[in-house]
């Protein structure tokens, strides 16, 4: 058992200095009905050589979007990760490190902490941001729970252009507090009025841009009759490479912004672990959740970082904590970090750039296509097109030919008639003129 | 005529007429460590005798601060944001929490005195 | 500065001197090529950004030469000792790094066709057979994203139970020796929270629990072993008294790794469970997360489990996302997605390589290894609570009265020893907690080396040396940094605007 260092010669020497003989005397607070008396009924121990061959095998009977062009994306992208970055995260100084309790010897975990928070704030437009939450669902949810602490208020206002996910994590929550969710449908054409429904009971209005659909939108007059009315406004963003490209919530009225930063550093891992973002106004920070890093000085007055404001978090306020997070998702937040500062501001705007570019060529020769029409008059690098016949089924005849050509809405939104035609497509750097190719190709045939 | 008194859980009140000034021991503030940050009550803000009034954090810790006598908050002392301290430094003094207008001045009967206090918290080690 | 011999850079031999990448910029750098782009029309219409990020320029080298420096002010399990009570700090396999990287199981995308990720939906299945027997438990989520999300999806659970009887109950019984993440799940659940005393043997105080037992009480959240360290002998009893007032038995997995393979929480009367995959089960701790916190069901808890589930159809894995789909009542959902798949690779490839033998050596090792510890101390440093104790050992601050050193001392001194201090201040309910998990990972030598150090400096501290505590550390990549004034003018984040600070 290659992770155990001790021998049997150890176990006895141990167990002689402690006075025992066997090693049971050591469960005997355990009640004996309960104490197994040999091991559970479970395969026996496996080298890396079988183990390895076993996942291969499961790795094996997927299809795997880095062989397979890949049009996937309502809330997960696949993007290029530059190399450098999975070997940093890897580094087991970063791997194998534990939460920066103590800062002397934890000063590359905060410090790489303080430069993702200061990314995170630039990239969304906002003053201040925390080192990462689960995901950007949970990081939606803690968002409006958040808005109901600073505006003492129990009513939530969920876009209709909202991720379902995100739309159903921050419903949960919010029930379980007592508090209120109110879900309009989903906005398709990104026409929704959630202006009339904002009043003096509503704690906060969650927008999501681009939308859910794809569709981008101004939130100025938004923003500014929440504010009227004493409510916040919160804004998710999912395609975080988004912000390389259109305005950042913070310049359009948001007061918290929510978001997902798997895009960048992190790979699509079937969906989890990603890295959710949290950002909001410095009047805000103590009802922030999660973790901060904060500057400060040494004895030696020489800079460095520390966690602080820690009085908001459950390891000292316990039931009146701003959250009952504890670890979030710190190594998929170093990756983001070490991605974004390779791109740097140049990259990440051409970065963003490309990625609408290439969106653009694939939407305009779908709009050529009989039988398909893209829905959206602007969008970054995701777009909704309605078929000609159930997007279910396209997707699936196009899964026989090895493309991933898109997501259903139904897979999302399952029991309404007026999505059944809908497909969400998403087009990244990644995407190639043979991808495209490939793609308008067989949609043809499948719609024929 | 001014009067001090304190409670168990080491607020002191400075009563002068109806109007009583709030803050936290020294012994107290020893026992914190360095403040970090307090959460005032708004003036208007009503409160009864024992209730939660005020939140002082240091680093590592959070207490509430109970009002020893009910009534409703006239005043919070605004330099404590600037410069939280205060409450270490001048506890008795410039590191006051908050003014209260004393609904029930019987409601100080059961306070102890400073000398009592101080006795109390000799036991308390 | 102490024995600090000046250098004209700064840098101390390895150890350089790493400014914030916002001071690195250089205009215009980056440290990507991307191809060009196909000429279009722009569809961003009035959206499109109209100022810049303001992101600093870097190359490629640089970069990679700036988080490698970071990387070498942090200690790790790959470094070293690292005895954080309840944070099981075991060895990361790297065989379990490279499977969670494999085409066909890292690249996936969540929204697939089903027919086209039955090997991902197989791991799963897999993952949550292994957790169940392990626990003994008939029902399983897999999604929560760390274990303060699973107590409170093992707490919604119950609350949704109570619900369906017609009566949620107002309040949880948490032992005042709890994690803090107990009661902020509680509150998270709509629940007020009702503390229960530890007993002087450093368990839950049976009487006083059954006096706080009534009619109001949704559930107990208790952990066991205890954040002592110590096996809760009454449990069977607890969860009987708890089942009778129609409560429901909320267990803490945190420990889990003083029983795996030896003990099923099932089999002691507990309704739901987290695990901590990134504790028991081996995946990485990556500074701070990402985790992974699989919650346990019971009979009467397992209609309830939060969506996503997995089920097997004619043959074929099927995710069940919405709840028209489901047979049972789900309470929503909690996470995007389908959970940290990534860790159940990871910690699939921990237990394939362990084996259920393997698993039962673990925590027969780690149970060994804290009381060699406690055996080897307890002369020294006092034992508020008789042993022998599990996978963790607790000593309080007592054996120092009268030294002028703290229990922050000893820890900072530590450092300067090539350590990581054990866990401290935590529980609450001794003085001066020092709470020690050594963990299974762990060979005889490296424990002596550490009693070693400890033993001496106790002594150092009893032989009047207390200013040489105060000023530890001094050998590390900074010393004691100024938490009070972090957190009495909070710098969060470079701003251009800031004055450049000492250096």
């Amino acid at each position: 058992m290659r992770y155990l260092p001790l021998t049997d010669h150890d176990r006895k020497e141990m167990m002689e200095t402690i006075g025992i003989r066997t090693i049971e005397e050591l469960f005997k607070d355990v009640p004996d009905k309960a104490l197994l008396k040999k091991p559970v009924d479970l395969p026996v121990g496996q080298s890396e050589i079988e183990v390895e061959a076993h996942l291969k095998h499961l790795a094996g009977k997927n299809l795997s979007p880095s062989t397979a062009p890949c049009f996937l994306g309502a809330g997960i992208y696949r993007h290029h990760i530059p190399a450098a970055v999975d070997y940093l995260i890897q580094r087991g100084e970063f791997l194998t490190s534990y939460t920066p309790y103590q800062p002397e010897v934890s000063q590359g975990t905060l410090q790489s902490l303080f430069e993702f928070q200061t990314q995170v704030a630039l990239l969304t437009g906002m003053e201040v941001a925390n080192a990462s939450m689960y995901d950007g669902a949970t990081a939606c949810a803690e968002a409006t729970l958040m808005a109901g602490r600073v505006t003492k208020r129990k009513k939530f206002i969920l876009s209709g252009g909202l991720h379902p996910h995100y739309r159903d994590v921050t419903e949960t929550m919010a029930r379980f507090l007592g508090a209120e969710t109110i879900t309009p449908d989903p906005d398709i054409n990104g026409q929704e009025d959630l202006l009339s429904r904002v009043d003096d009971e509503t704690a906060c209005v969650v927008v999501q841009n681009p939308s859910f659909f794809g569709n981008l939108q101004d939130f100025n007059a938004l923003a500014d009759h929440c504010h009227s009315q004493g409510a916040l406004l919160v804004a998710v963003v999912t395609e975080i490479v988004s912000l390389g490209a259109i305005t950042a919530p913070g310049d359009m009225g948001a007061d918290i912004v929510a978001a997902e930063g798997q895009s960048l550093g992190n790979a699509m891992s079937f969906g989890g672990p990603t890295v959710g973002l949290l950002a909001a106004r410095n009047e805000y920070v103590r009802q922030l959740p999660g973790r901060l890093s904060g500057q400060t000085v040494d004895a030696d007055n020489r800079r460095g970082f520390a966690l602080t404001l820690s009085t908001r978090e459950q390891h000292i306020r316990r039931e009146k904590a701003t959250s009952n997070i504890c670890t979030n998702s710190g190594l998929c937040a170093l990756a983001f970090t070490i991605h974004l500062t390779m791109l740097g501001e140049e990259g990440f705007t051409k970065l963003a750039y490309l990625n609408h570019a290439n969106a653009v060529v694939l939407a305009d020769q779908i709009d050529s296509l009989k039988h398909a029409e893209v829905l959206n008059t602007n969008f970054f690098n995701e777009f909704t097109v309605r078929l000609s016949k159930p997007a279910d089924g396209v997707v699936n005849a196009l899964v026989e030919k090895g493309i991933l050509a898109g997501i259903p809405v139904s897979r999302l939104y399952p029991s309404l008639s007026e999505t059944e035609n809908l497909m969400l497509v998403a087009v990244t750097e990644t995407n190639t003129k043979q991808d495209f190719n490939a793609f308008i190709d067989h949609l043809k045939r499948a719609l024929a | 005529m001014s009067e001090i008194k304190f409670s168990k859980d080491h607020e002191w009140i400075l009563i002068e007429g109806n109007t009583g000034t709030v803050g936290i021991s020294n012994y107290a503030q020893e026992q914190l460590g360095d403040v970090v940050f307090v959460e005032l009550p708004e003036a208007g803000k009503a409160l009864t005798k024992g209730a939660e009034a005020a939140v002082v954090e240091s680093v590592k810790a959070a207490s509430e601060v109970y009002t020893p006598v009910g009534g409703t908050v006239t005043e919070a002392n605004a330099a404590l944001s600037d410069d939280p301290s205060k409450v270490n430094s001048d506890p008795m003094g410039d590191g006051w929490f908050f003014k209260i207008s004393i609904t029930d001045t019987s409601e100080l009967d059961d306070l102890l005195d400073e000398a009592a206090y101080e006795t109390y918290v000799k036991e308390l080690d | 500065m102490n024995n600090q011999t000046a250098t004209i850079t700064g840098h101390r031999g390895l150890d350089h001197n790493e400014p914030l990448i916002f001071e690195l910029d250089t205009p215009g750098q980056s440290g990507v090529d991307l191809p060009a782009p196909p000429d279009v029309n722009s569809r961003m219409g009035s959206h499109a950004r109209n100022k810049p990020v303001g992101l600093p320029g870097i190359s490629e080298p640089r970069v990679v030469r700036h988080y490698h420096r970071l990387s070498r002010m942090n200690y790790s399990i790959d470094g070293g000792f690292y005895p954080l009570g309840s944070c099981t700090m075991k060895y990361n396999p790297r065989i379990n790094e490279k499977l969670a990287r494999l085409p066909g199981l890292g690249d996936l995308h969540p929204l697939q066709p089903e027919k086209t990720v039955q090997g991902a939906l197989e791991l799963m299945h897999s993952c949550a057979d292994w957790l169940m027997t392990l626990t003994g438990m008939p029902g399983i989520a897999l999604s929560p994203g760390a274990g303060a999300q699973g107590e409170l999806v093992g707490l919604m659970a119950i609350r949704s139970a109570l619900e369906a009887r017609g009566n949620p109950r107002k309040l949880v019984l948490v032992p005042e020796s709890a994690h803090g993440t107990n009661p902020a799940s509680a509150h998270a659940c709509g629940y007020a929270v009702r503390s229960i005393p530890d007993d002087e043997r450093g368990r839950v105080d049976f009487e006083a629990f059954q006096n706080a037992l009534d009619e109001d009480v949704a559930a107990l959240m208790l952990t066991n072993p205890s954040t002592c360290g110590l096996f809760e002998n009454d449990i069977i009893r607890i969860a009987d008294a708890l089942h009778e007032a129609g409560a429901f038995f909320y267990c803490d997995g945190a420990n889990f790794n003083a029983m795996v393979g030896r003990v099923r929480p099932g089999d002691l009367g507990i309704d739901t469970m987290h695990l901590n995959l990134h504790k028991t089960f081996s995946t990485p701790h990556g500074g701070g997360g990402p985790g992974s916190g699989p919650v346990v069901f019971s009979e009467a808890l397992m209609p309830f489990a939060p969506l996503p589930a997995i089920e097997i159809k004619d043959g074929q894995f099927q995710l069940i996302e919405h709840i028209q789909d489901s047979g049972d009542s789900p309470f929503g959902r909690v996470k995007g997605f389908h959970g940290q798949f990534g860790m159940f690779v990871r910690a699939v490839a921990y237990m394939l390589s362990l084996g259920s033998d393997g698993l039962r050596q673990v925590s027969s090792d780690a149970v060994l290894n804290a009381n060699y510890l406690l055996s080897q101390l307890d002369d020294v440093l006092h034992l508020p609570f008789e042993g022998p104790c599990m996978h963790e050992v607790l000593f309080d601050d007592r054996s120092l009265k009268d030294t002028g050193v703290t229990t922050l001392d000893i820890a900072k001194a530590l450092l300067d020893e090539g350590f990581h201090p054990m866990t401290i201040y935590f529980p609450l309910v001794v003085h001066g907690a020092m709470l020690m998990e050594p963990t299974e990972t762990e060979s005889k030598k490296t424990l002596d080396s550490y009693i070693k150090a400890l033993r001496g400096l106790i002594e150092q501290s009893h032989a009047g040396q207390s200013e040489k505590m105060h000023n530890a550390p001094q050998l590390t990549p900074r010393r004691r940094l100024d938490e009070t004034a972090a957190a009495r003018h909070p710098i969060l984040r470079w701003n251009p605007k800031t004055e450049k600070t000492a250096e």
